[in-house]
């Protein structure tokens, strides 16, 4: 059970990432472009948040890790998208009257926007692969394990958003969408611990 | 990797290498941030291409013999629209190509300026060097996104009498230069009365969306439609067919210097609106231009 609670966990995490990183460029788009700057910035961002979740991660899975805190970390992402839904306007605006070099602009603004969330999804891997490692041993295994269902949710959430989802709802509702979903993901991740105990 | 795949993947690169060395009748080739440019000669035309293969995906044509002539209907429709503003003074246009447009331009109204905008440097470049594309003080090109100068405009309070979008290909439409709100950007970039021209998709299931939003963000339009589709729009309430058709042959020895046949264009220029009511208006929130171009 909290095998499957902590996959589960980095599923959505994966798939949430990487649908976030589509949306990012359509949110970016309408102030600074969609030039070939505008993608490489957006790129740049999410691994640098990434990195630096992967690092603190890893950091807080060396003191008792618990399955109430991966779950907490993923709700925590999810509501980390509300500001982008609530501000992501001012924020565009803002970085525009400041500089109108979509170079520049991107990197601020994708940092302003989106590193949080961002770097929170990458916390959780190394988070949750301590709490499915039992021995030393099977860390690989383990790892293999869970980089395996994140990365392809990752996949999933890239062709769906930019494939489907684009096609049925606005940007902001699909923003929502991800964001209730791994609310939903986490609360119902840490029932299943529960029961499983 | 096994000994059969090695050969197959070898000789896969073999083909290919030796499809380029068989690629007749491209003169030059340059590397761009987005896609590599070919320049390719055949007779007198000269094509600008941003894929390899005969006829398919030409950017922009020029004749090398006579280049006021304009070899695509659209461009002819594009340069129409001065019917509908004859004596523009101060011109934007989105999407540089060849620099057919602008060129044209230049020389039938020399005291114009002229902003230019292309995202493409390489384009610029291939253009002055093979398509005799040339600046002078009042006519500039500006490298950078269509929407991010329409933007940096609205700040500094810039106004055009005339703006021309050209910034679409074939394969890939610029999703957030096809928006409510980018139109919208564009309308206030006009002064009152101010004429826009759009080059745009004749079919496809982008159609009716395309012409929602135009609708939505100007009112009612010129539709032209041949191979192309161009859309002629403007600031403010829209000109009659009549008033345009008196212009027009105003404008005709300038016109016909340029193989615009006055009648065939007037037989294009139609106000009628061909697209269900109910259609959904592209906007930044849901823009997937693209996905509904493949249907």
């Amino acid at each position: 059970m909290k095998t499957a609670a902590v996959l589960a966990v980095a599923c959505w995490s994966g798939f949430m990432v990487m649908g976030l990183e589509i949306l990012s460029g359509r949110i970016l788009a309408p102030t600074f472009g969609s030039s070939i700057y505008v993608w490489g910035a957006v790129i740049t961002i999410f691994m640098l948040a990434l990195s630096v979740g992967y690092l603190v991660g890893g950091r807080m899975s060396l003191a008792q890790p618990k399955i109430r805190t991966l779950c907490l970390m993923h709700f925590l992402s999810g509501a980390l998208l509300l500001p982008i839904i609530v501000f992501a306007d001012p924020v565009l605006d803002g970085v525009f009257a400041y500089t109108q070099d979509p170079r520049a602009g991107a990197l601020i603004s994708c940092t302003i926007l989106f590193f949080a969330p961002a770097a929170v999804c990458g916390a959780i891997s190394p988070y949750a692969v301590r709490l499915l490692v039992s021995e030393a041993n099977a860390a690989g295994f383990y790892a293999g394990l869970l980089f395996f269902f994140s990365t392809a949710f990752s996949a999933a959430g890239t062709l769906l958003t930019s494939f489907y989802f684009v096609l049925i709802l606005e940007v902001n509702q699909i923003v929502v969408l991800l964001m209730a979903m791994a609310m939903l993901m986490a609360i119902s991740a840490f029932a299943l611990s529960r029961r499983g105990q | 990797m096994t000994m059969r795949t090695t050969v197959a993947v070898l000789s896969a690169l073999f083909l290919l290498v030796a499809c380029e060395d068989t690629d007749a009748g491209v003169i030059h080739s340059e590397k761009s941030l987005y896609r590599n440019i070919l320049v390719t000669e055949d007779g007198d035309l000269r094509c600008m291409t941003f894929r390899r293969g005969q006829g398919q995906n030409r950017q922009t044509c020029m004749n090398i013999n006579d280049p006021d002539h304009l070899v695509f209907p659209y461009t002819r429709m594009m340069l129409g629209v001065l019917a509908m503003k004859p004596d523009p003074q101060s011109i934007l246009i989105v999407g540089l190509g060849g620099g057919t447009l602008p060129m044209a331009l230049r020389d039938i109204l020399p005291d114009a300026r002229i902003d230019v905008v292309e995202i493409d440097p390489a384009v610029v470049k291939v253009a002055k060097e093979f398509f005799a594309y040339e600046e002078d003080p009042k006519l500039q090109t500006a490298t950078g996104d269509g929407r991010v100068f329409v933007k940096k405009a609205l700040l500094e309070n810039t106004k055009y009498e005339l703006i021309m979008l050209d910034a679409f290909e074939d394969e890939y439409i610029p999703e957030h230069l096809l928006t409510l709100e980018f139109l919208q950007e564009v309308k206030s970039l006009l002064e009152p009365g101010g004429v826009l021209a759009a080059n745009t998709f004749s079919s496809s299931g982008l159609y009716p969306h395309e012409s929602a939003t135009y609708e939505a963000a100007f009112g009612s339009f010129y539709n032209l439609k041949s191979t192309n589709r161009v859309i002629w729009a403007q600031e403010g309430p829209l000109m009659d067919r009549d008033v345009i058709v008196s212009n027009a042959t105003d404008l005709a020895p300038h016109l016909k210097e340029r193989d615009v046949d006055v009648d065939w264009l007037m037989n294009l220029v139609s106000p009628k609106k061909d697209w269900p009511d109910d259609t959904r208006v592209l906007t930044d929130q849901y823009a997937p231009s693209n996905i509904l171009n493949e249907r």
